[in-house]
């Protein structure tokens, strides 16, 4: 469904992507896993066109998309939960998620998937008309996620969803994510610091460091490597 | 009382303008905290083509509020295409340029526009026909204010009143809104940001033309500086009322009216700057950010 191939992306003079080739199968949970700093959210931000690759090529669903504009990437299927949630402060948690349906003109379907997403975060539900601002940190991740499905995407990317979060609401927040993989088939690619949980719930992982890929492997074999016992899960 | 009235709708009217260019300044800054000073500009180019449109359908026998009509939308439209044009040209190429050189562009976009309508019209002031209908009030009303002045209130604050509209309630209104409040995450959920951005131009030069039409045709005469006066208080105006906040530069532009018309109705027409900007000071001191501006935003 996405491939990457040979992708460098730069700020400026400073190169974040060495070349990075990985790839996300239909169906599958896929988990990017690194340091501060390696190059995680710059590989979703190069994939959602917000930082395009200088070199390289992204192909979604077999067609090039590292140079088209990221709307046009939003329409074609591919929505992001991004790192640090941004929220839109001033809006109302239904006014998040409308946001998120923003590419879609069929306005009785996108008050169904409102429907949908508070179900999925009874939270969601009771607090419509609150200001995302005033949301918890886990409300906040929450109305994010829910904000990306309102794209009906094919591919969900998520940018470190358990930061700076309690461990009872990571739990949740990664159930819902299998959930959604297992019941609608939905793709995901998800970026984490928090290595463990990741990997429980993803099929493939792969590791970056310093803007290069050194791992790649089914999930549970990554969970029992002692690279990565010792990088990422303490021991 | 009746005086105070008086002074006080006069003053209402002045500030409707104000406000309606203030608006301007203030949803350009709120989306890319750029301060266009050509926007002042865009009005005065406005007030011309008014000018220029009229003079040529006055010859070819059009009357009365078909004129007025006619030449205002062909200002908007002209001025909809300098704000657009002066986006492109002065500021998008320096989208990611230290912030010093969009305002640096912003100012010599204004004393280009200034010095080319000086040179292709006059430096003198030209008279502006009286394109705002007159009418019959009824008395009670009738001496406190005169017919343009009520024409003046009633099309600002329609305006106004369909700006609020859009801006809640329509796709690009909300688009506006996301964009103004995370770039990023616009463009994360498929708002095209540049587009927004255009159309913010777009929409403010509208505001300011319309304010063009409506002064040039009470004050009665017009030259290039025109759009320098009325941008410095208009932007006082936004800078009052909170700059960003669309609300804040309504109440600023009243606010500033009000006292300016109150100063020269008391004191002297001479002092009133002085008090217009005295007031400013003042509610800069005891509310840093304007009326209705927000304290900064941290970002979670
Ligand atoms: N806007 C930017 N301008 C310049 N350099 C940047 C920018 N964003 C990221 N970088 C640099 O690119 C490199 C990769 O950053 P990136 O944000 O992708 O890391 P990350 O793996 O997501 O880290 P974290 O876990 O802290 O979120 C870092 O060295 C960072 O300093
Ligand atoms: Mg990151």
């Amino acid at each position: 469904m996405l491939e990457l191939r040979n992708v460098s992306t730069f700020y400026g003079p400073i190169q974040a992507l060495k070349g990075i080739s990985l790839s996300v199968a239909t169906g599958e949970i896929v988990t990017l896993i690194g340091a501060n700093g390696a190059g995680k959210s710059t590989t979703l931000l190069s994939i959602s066109g917000v930082a395009p690759p200088k070199r390289g090529e992204i192909l979604f669903e077999g067609s090039p998309i590292h140079t088209l504009p990221a709307e046009k990437i939003v329409s074609l299927g591919v929505a992001q939960v991004p790192e640090g949630r941004r929220i839109f402060p001033q809006m109302s948690v239904r006014e998040n998620l409308e946001m998120g349906a923003y590419l879609r003109r069929d306005n009785a379907g996108v008050a169904r998937d409102v429907e949908k997403v508070c179900e999925l975060f009874p939270v969601l539900a009771q607090r419509r008309q609150q200001l995302g601002g005033t949301l918890s940190g886990g409300e906040q991740q929450m109305l994010a996620i829910g904000r990306a499905l309102m794209a009906r995407p094919r591919l969900l990317l998520l940018d470190e969803p358990s930061l700076g979060l309690a461990p009872l609401v990571i739990r949740q927040i990664f159930a819902t994510l299998q959930q959604l993989n297992r019941e609608e088939g939905m793709t995901i690619f998800l970026i984490e610091q928090n290595a463990h949980q990741a990997l429980k719930i993803a099929h493939r992982g792969y590791v970056i460091e310093n803007g290069v890929l050194t791992l790649s492997d089914k999930a549970q074999t990554l969970l029992d490597h002692p690279d990565v016992r010792r990088a990422y899960l303490g021991g | 009382m009746d005086y105070f009235l008086e002074l006080c709708l006069g003053g209402l009217t002045r500030g409707s303008i104000y406000a309606l260019i203030a608006l301007g300044y203030t949803m350009v800054y709120g989306i890319i905290q750029l301060i266009n000073f050509a926007h002042g500009e865009i009005y005065m180019i406005a007030a011309f083509i008014a000018l220029i449109v009229s003079a040529i359908l006055t010859i070819n026998g059009f009357t009365g509020v078909s004129i007025l009509i006619i030449a205002a939308v062909i200002a908007i439209l002209y001025a909809a295409a300098y704000g657009y044009t002066l986006e492109r040209v002065a500021y998008r190429p320096l989208r990611n340029a230290p912030r010093l050189s969009p305002l640096i562009s912003a100012i010599g976009m204004s004393l280009f526009l200034q010095n080319y309508v000086l040179l292709a019209q006059t430096p003198d002031f030209l008279p502006f026909p009286e394109l705002l209908p007159e009418f019959e009030f009824m008395d009670p009303v009738a001496h406190l204010i005169g017919s343009a002045e009520l024409v003046i209130l009633v099309v600002t604050t329609v305006t106004m009143l369909g700006l609020t509209f859009l801006i809640r309630s329509t796709r690009l209104g909300k688009a506006m809104r996301a964009t103004q409040q995370d770039m990023t995450m616009a463009r994360l959920v498929g708002i095209n940001v540049d587009r927004v951005i255009s159309l913010t131009f777009v929409l403010g030069s509208v505001l300011a033309a319309i304010g063009g039409v409506l002064v040039g045709s009470y004050m009665g005469q017009i030259n290039f500086f025109i759009g320098f006066m009325a941008g410095v208080k208009a932007f006082t105006a936004a800078v009052l009322g909170g700059i960003g906040s669309i609300p804040g530069a309504v109440l600023g532009g009243v606010v500033l009216g009000l006292t300016e018309a109150l100063a020269a109705g008391y004191i002297s027409s001479a002092y009133e700057d002085v008090f217009a900007f005295g007031v400013l000071i003042l509610i800069l001191v005891l509310r840093p950010n304007g009326l209705l501006g927000r304290t900064v935003r941290t970002k979670v």
